[in-house]
């Protein structure tokens, strides 16, 4: 046996320093590269920002013309978060709690291959296929629900609005959000299903009483991952979208804003001069947006700590 | 409203595993009946059976009778979470759910079987079976903080208030004290006690003198080998089975000679 001394340094092994250092290295990596991004949208595109109306393509100031592309970013992403959150938290307690074995495994298996679907391909199905067997659809809606703002109308003929663009991005993120929710799901405490079982709950009460409470900030944080690819998604946006720039509530007229991402990579390719730093300024707005939500979204899962389960 | 068990011929599986084998036994009403006997031998899965919390598991099933009150809780039109607004339970580790206050903790049944209740009933029910539980005046002060923050023997103080509060009749305890303290087990032999007055309590022990202090009825639990199936080796008066048991094998588990 050998005396075990106690210095007031105490010795690390080589594996951990390596390790420490190697984790460290990657973490300071990864902020200097955040940081590098914010750099270069701030340099490049406070130019584009500060732009008269006559020096870029557009002809408008740069709050006039990025206001509807944030806007239709954010509704096109809030359409899509409003589908996808319950579609995705239903289809993992399904395959988290009610479904037998088997087919559990089969349908966690098909959802993390839909997962891995470039988007290019939802954009196909969405242009190719989508749009055109809501095109009836929309015309039902103007005519039932014409009276609220959302189904005014007139509906769009090619069926390639933003409600289209909003359901093909909510199909987009719905793997990833339902794998998110089904893994913690699945990590309840027996114990706290059982607490619910013994009281006399049903299968959905127990859910509610110990699945969602427990999973809370696991979907948020899910949601949020889904939200961030919705507000960046480019391709399908750009494919099935016929964009016009306004500002409207209407869902299934055929003049629809626009999105940043979109926005850029159908304008990118014939910018030239301020117009590409009006670009890049837009890109620097979505930047700012994503962060606010994220940061917001962190907000909402710390408020209730206490009560967050954590540590019992 | 206290209720009388009889469970005859019982055979309770695991898939094809036979855990425990052929227990005929009755319990009496307002009583509290104690399952003693080694671990492993089946005395949770006996108890769990008796509120159909064993099919929980998946693959496990019974069979024979449990009659409660003379109806068979595995009957074919018999739902199993009837059974269980019934019967309670209250487990060996305490689960009080944590996101919820201690108030909601202790209505989280109630509010599963009725629909709106009124803040003043809702408020009357909180102090009544915080009060049986033996735990309001600990928590009077604090009941919108979370049930997680109690110590361990308040939490389970909370739990047993959690199952009283639906007013079941059949209470199941399974090893309620052994993660507490001394102290806190203490409170709650007390608190069974006061509660056989109102409700037909079954609780697990491994501890033989909290079976001699708090039960009428002793019911001593054996292995009859290794892989072999749990069996109810002599049930009675708790006096005789721990003054003069019929069987040896009671005696020398009583006595501290094996288990
Ligand atoms: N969930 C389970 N799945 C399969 N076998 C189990 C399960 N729970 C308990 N068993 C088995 O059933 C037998 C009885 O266990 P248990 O009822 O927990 O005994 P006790 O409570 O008396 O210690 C043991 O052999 C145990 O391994
Ligand atoms: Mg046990």
């Amino acid at each position: 046996m050998t005396v075990v001394e106690v210095s007031r340094h105490p010795v690390r092994r080589l594996g951990d320093r390596v390790f420490a250092g190697a984790s460290t290295g990657a973490a300071i990596t990864i902020l200097a590269t955040l940081a590098g991004v914010a750099i270069f949208l701030t340099v490049e595109g406070v130019p584009g920002i500060l732009a008269s109306p006559d020096e870029v393509k557009s002809g408008e100031s740069f709050l006039p013309y990025v206001g509807p592309l944030v806007f239709g970013t954010l509704l096109a992403a809030a359409i899509a978060l409003v589908i996808a959150v319950p579609v995705s938290i239903g289809v993992a307690l399904f395959i988290s709690h009610y479904a037998p074995r088997r087919l559990a495994a089969v349908m966690g298996y098909l959802i993390d291959l839909l997962a891995a679907v470039p988007s290019v391909v939802y954009g196909l199905w969405g242009i190719g296929f989508l749009a055109g067997k809501l095109v009836a659809p929309y015309g039902w809606l103007e005519e039932h629900l014409g009276f609220l703002p959302f189904f005014a109308g007139p509906a769009s003929a090619t069926g390639r609005t933003i409600l289209t663009v909003g359901i093909v991005l909510a199909v987009m993120i719905l793997p990833i959000m339902t794998a998110i929710c089904r893994e913690v799901f699945l990590q309840t405490p027996r114990l706290h299903e059982e607490a619910a079982l013994a009281l006399g709950a049903t299968r959905w009460e127990m859910a509610r009483l110990a699945v969602f409470p427990h999973a809370r900030s696991g979907i948020i944080s899910g949601a949020m991952l889904g939200l961030g690819r919705a507000l960046g998604e480019t391709m399908a946006v750009a494919m099935v979208l016929s964009a016009s720039g306004v500002v409207s509530w209407n869902l299934i007229s055929s003049t629809n804003p626009s999105t940043i991402a979109a926005n850029i990579a159908l304008s990118f390719k014939e910018a030239s001069g301020l117009t590409v730093n009006a670009l890049v300024a837009s890109g620097l707005v979505l930047f700012v947006i994503t962060f606010v939500v994220n940061v917001a979204a962190r907000l909402v899962v710390d408020r209730r700590k206490d009560f967050s389960g954590a540590d019992a | 409203m206290a209720t009388s068990i009889d469970v005859s011929d019982l055979n309770i599986y695991y898939g094809d595993f036979l855990a425990v084998e052929g227990v005929t036994i009755p319990i009496a009403a307002r009583s509290v009946t104690a399952f003693i006997g080694p671990s492993g031998c089946g005395k949770s899965t006996f108890l769990r059976s008796l509120n159909r919390m064993h099919e929980v598991v998946r693959g496990a099933r019974v069979e024979g009778k449990v009659l409660v009150d003379g109806e068979d809780l595995y009957g074919d039109d018999v739902d199993p979470v009837d059974v269980r607004r019934m019967v309670g339970m209250v487990f060996q580790r305490p689960n009080p759910f944590p996101t919820m206050s201690i108030y909601d903790n202790v209505l989280a049944g109630q509010r599963l079987n009725s629909k709106r209740m009124k803040k003043t009933d809702a408020d009357d029910a909180v102090e009544r079976a915080l009060r049986s539980a033996g735990l309001w005046a600990e928590v009077k002060d604090r009941l919108d903080r979370p049930g997680s923050g109690l110590s361990g023997g308040q939490q389970q103080r909370l739990c047993i208030a959690r199952a009283i509060s639906v007013e079941p009749e059949v209470l199941l305890m399974d090893e309620p004290c052994s993660a507490l303290d001394p102290i806190s087990t203490i409170v709650i032999e007390d608190l069974i006690h006061e509660l056989k007055a109102q409700y037909t309590i079954v609780i697990v022990t491994h501890n033989m003198q909290q079976a001699a202090r708090v039960s009428d009825t002793t019911a001593f639990f054996n292995l009859a080998g290794v892989g072999m199936p749990g069996r109810l080796v002599e049930h009675g008066a708790t006096e005789k089975i721990f003054s003069n048991p019929d069987e040896s094998a009671t005696e020398a588990y009583i006595q501290g000679r094996f288990g």
